[in-house]
């Protein structure tokens, strides 16, 4: 975490991600209405006093629902891309120490699921699955794990026929040993780098879905289907699309900064080359 | 360079047969079989289009024969029928088709004529504020969801200062135009949706390229290039911008399906009848032949373009096309 020090871009990132994530879990605490509570007397009123981001056509408040919503975006970045590592890590250390045969079956693989649009993939899951938080979690990470792979490949073709290994080899050790204890740990670094961008895309992801009404929906509030209400009501209430969005860029662009200065500080010869 | 390609094509096969693999298993993933999931969530399939689906899987047969069976249908592009206007499912892409594959095709030259430029010249110029600029803009290209601003050019342009129309590719009263009036219109039309088309594109693009040149600039071939003396602007862009643009045209081929996928969320928001607007409504009305077919033809398209991408860079390096011979 030191890096956060030398850059205060970062730092500021950081600081934003650390604020959604205590607004979150502090939600019921700190919205002043209930998210799904419709107030029939005050629908699509501008932002106030009373409603800083005015009210939804249900006369829903646009804020409490935007903090609550923090917890969707939140946790599905989160777990969507841990799920994404655990598989494109899985895929990648076999095919890289493996070599051969398994691994250009597995790179063939990934290939080919480089083929599909992501989000092409995902509504064709999302019609056959039943659609809720955890599926939306499940189906983006399924669907993102193929640049893990290849980097936690590269990672291991490279440290394989390092000295530390074949000692461990000479030395009798198992194949998942060697894997898992002796090369996999020194193959993360790249893959944290990945993971911090990976949130990223999955919130941008979870939001498109949810926009498109095929992720989280109504009456339980995400930024996306929030964005979709907006979009309905284009004409006259620009506060429904303007905050929520504004709430995903800053987030999204907050992870993307925070994985460019961890990536500078973990590698300092890309700061060189870019 | 025939037997370039040739291995290429050779090497596509068996990518190909993967695509319509995970085509068939997302097909079968439904609990309780494919026809019972697919339908019973659509009100609208009658008994004949369930008899026909049942048809096109070959449901009563083994897995593997289903799917050799449906891979022969599928040569002959048949995808069974559109549950919702029993209309052939190829039928309905090959009308759909001319217009995204337009809009990603211009999208696309703008994207390369802007990003490359962008690239090169903040490359050439680090840490100027040009350089600092256009970091600001492609992180945010980046960062920004694509569809929240799709709303917020609707609102700008479209509804604030009315300056282009916010959905459909022409206006309604069309018929007293001439030629050029027609075509003015559809173009007006086609500029918020293309500004949303390109924005990932143009920063990811251009971000790579500054990164391609940064990476040629400390080649031994410019330090020698510099110090015969050739004046700077030969150095960047003959000697350099060649070397650098190699990797940029393999990069594009890789942003294909990025640009395919967009192309749901910008035709669906500013109503473009064009493939994402029909995946998007199909996937909707639980239209499954269409959402199935429409998934492999389009893996199909992004193949065919990263073959493009890669014949490209065989025509621009020769290295890569005589490699093999070496």
């Amino acid at each position: 975490m030191g890096f956060l020090r030398k850059n205060p871009v970062a730092l500021i990132a950081f600081l934003i991600i650390i604020f959604l994530f205590m607004i979150s879990l502090l939600a019921p605490v700190i919205a002043l209405y209930s998210p799904t509570e419709i107030d029939v007397d005050n629908v699509l009123s501008p932002p106030s006093l009373k409603h800083p981001f005015g009210t939804d056509e249900l006369g829903r408040d646009v804020l409490s629902r935007m903090i609550y919503g923090a917890r969707i975006s939140l946790s599905v970045g989160f777990i969507a891309v841990s799920i994404a590592i655990l598989i494109g890590t899985l895929i990648g250390s076999i095919a890289g120490y493996y070599g051969g045969r398994i691994d250009s079956i597995l790179m063939r693989f990934v290939d080919i699921m480089l083929t599909f649009p992501t989000i092409f993939l995902i509504l064709a899951i999302m019609v056959i699955v039943e659609q809720n938080i955890w599926t939306i979690m499940v189906v983006i990470g399924l669907t993102g794990w193929m640049d893990v792979a290849r980097l936690v490949r590269a990672e291991f073709l490279s440290l394989k026929e390092r000295e530390f290994v074949q000692a461990a080899r000479a030395l009798g050790m198992s194949n998942s040993r060697i894997i898992f204890r002796h090369i996999l740990p020194n193959a993360l670094a790249p893959v944290f780098v990945a993971a911090v961008f990976g949130i990223a895309g999955a919130i941008l992801t979870e939001s498109a879905l949810s926009f498109l009404g095929f992720g989280i929906r109504p009456p339980e509030p995400s930024w996306g289907n929030i964005l979709s209400s907006g979009k309905d009501n284009i004409e006259v209430a620009w506060w429904l699309s303007v905050f929520p969005g504004l709430a995903i860029f800053i987030t999204t662009l907050s992870y993307n900064l925070l994985g460019e200065a961890l990536r500078d500080s973990l590698d300092p010869r890309l700061r060189e080359h870019r | 360079m025939t037997s370039f390609i040739l291995k290429r094509l050779i090497e596509i096969i068996p990518v190909f047969f993967g695509i319509t693999l995970i085509t068939f298993v997302v097909i079968h993933l439904a609990p309780g079989g494919p026809v019972e999931a697919q339908t019973e969530l659509n009100i609208k399939v009658g008994a004949e289009a369930r008899e026909n689906l049942k048809k096109l899987y070959g449901l009563d047969r083994p897995l593997h024969v289903q799917y050799i069976d449906w891979l022969k249908r599928f040569m002959k592009l048949d995808f069974g029928e559109s549950f919702v206007d029993q209309r052939k499912v190829i039928d309905k892409i090959k009308e759909r088709l001319p217009i995204t594959l337009a809009i990603n095709i211009i999208s696309m030259v703008i994207i390369f004529l802007f990003a490359i430029p962008i690239g090169v010249i903040s490359a050439w110029k680090r840490h100027s504020l040009f350089d600092r600029i256009t970091t600001v803009f492609v992180f945010a290209g980046f960062s920004i969801p694509h569809f929240w601003l799709a709303l917020l050019l609707m609102m700008l342009f479209g509804v604030e200062l009315g300056w282009f129309p916010i959905s459909g590719i022409q206006s309604i009263e069309t018929a007293d135009m001439n030629f050029f009036e027609r075509l003015l219109d559809i173009a007006r039309h086609l500029v918020l949706p293309v500004c949303v088309a390109t924005v990932g594109g143009l920063a990811g693009l251009s971000r790579y390229a500054r990164s391609s040149m940064l990476e040629v600039l400390r080649q031994d071939y410019i330090r020698t290039a510099r110090a015969k003396g050739l004046p700077e602007k030969t150095v960047i862009f003959r000697h350099g911008l060649r070397n650098a643009l190699l990797p940029v045209i393999t990069i594009l081929g890789l942003s294909i399906p990025g640009l395919i996928g967009g192309s749901v969320i910008f035709e669906t928001i500013f109503a473009i009848p064009g493939m994402g607007q029909l995946y998007y409504s199909s996937a909707m009305a639980r239209d499954y032949p269409t959402v199935m077919g429409m998934l492999v033809i389009i893996a199909f398209l992004t193949l065919l373009g990263n073959l493009l991408a890669d014949i490209a860079y065989a025509i621009v390096d020769p290295r890569i096309r005589l490699g093999g011979k070496r």
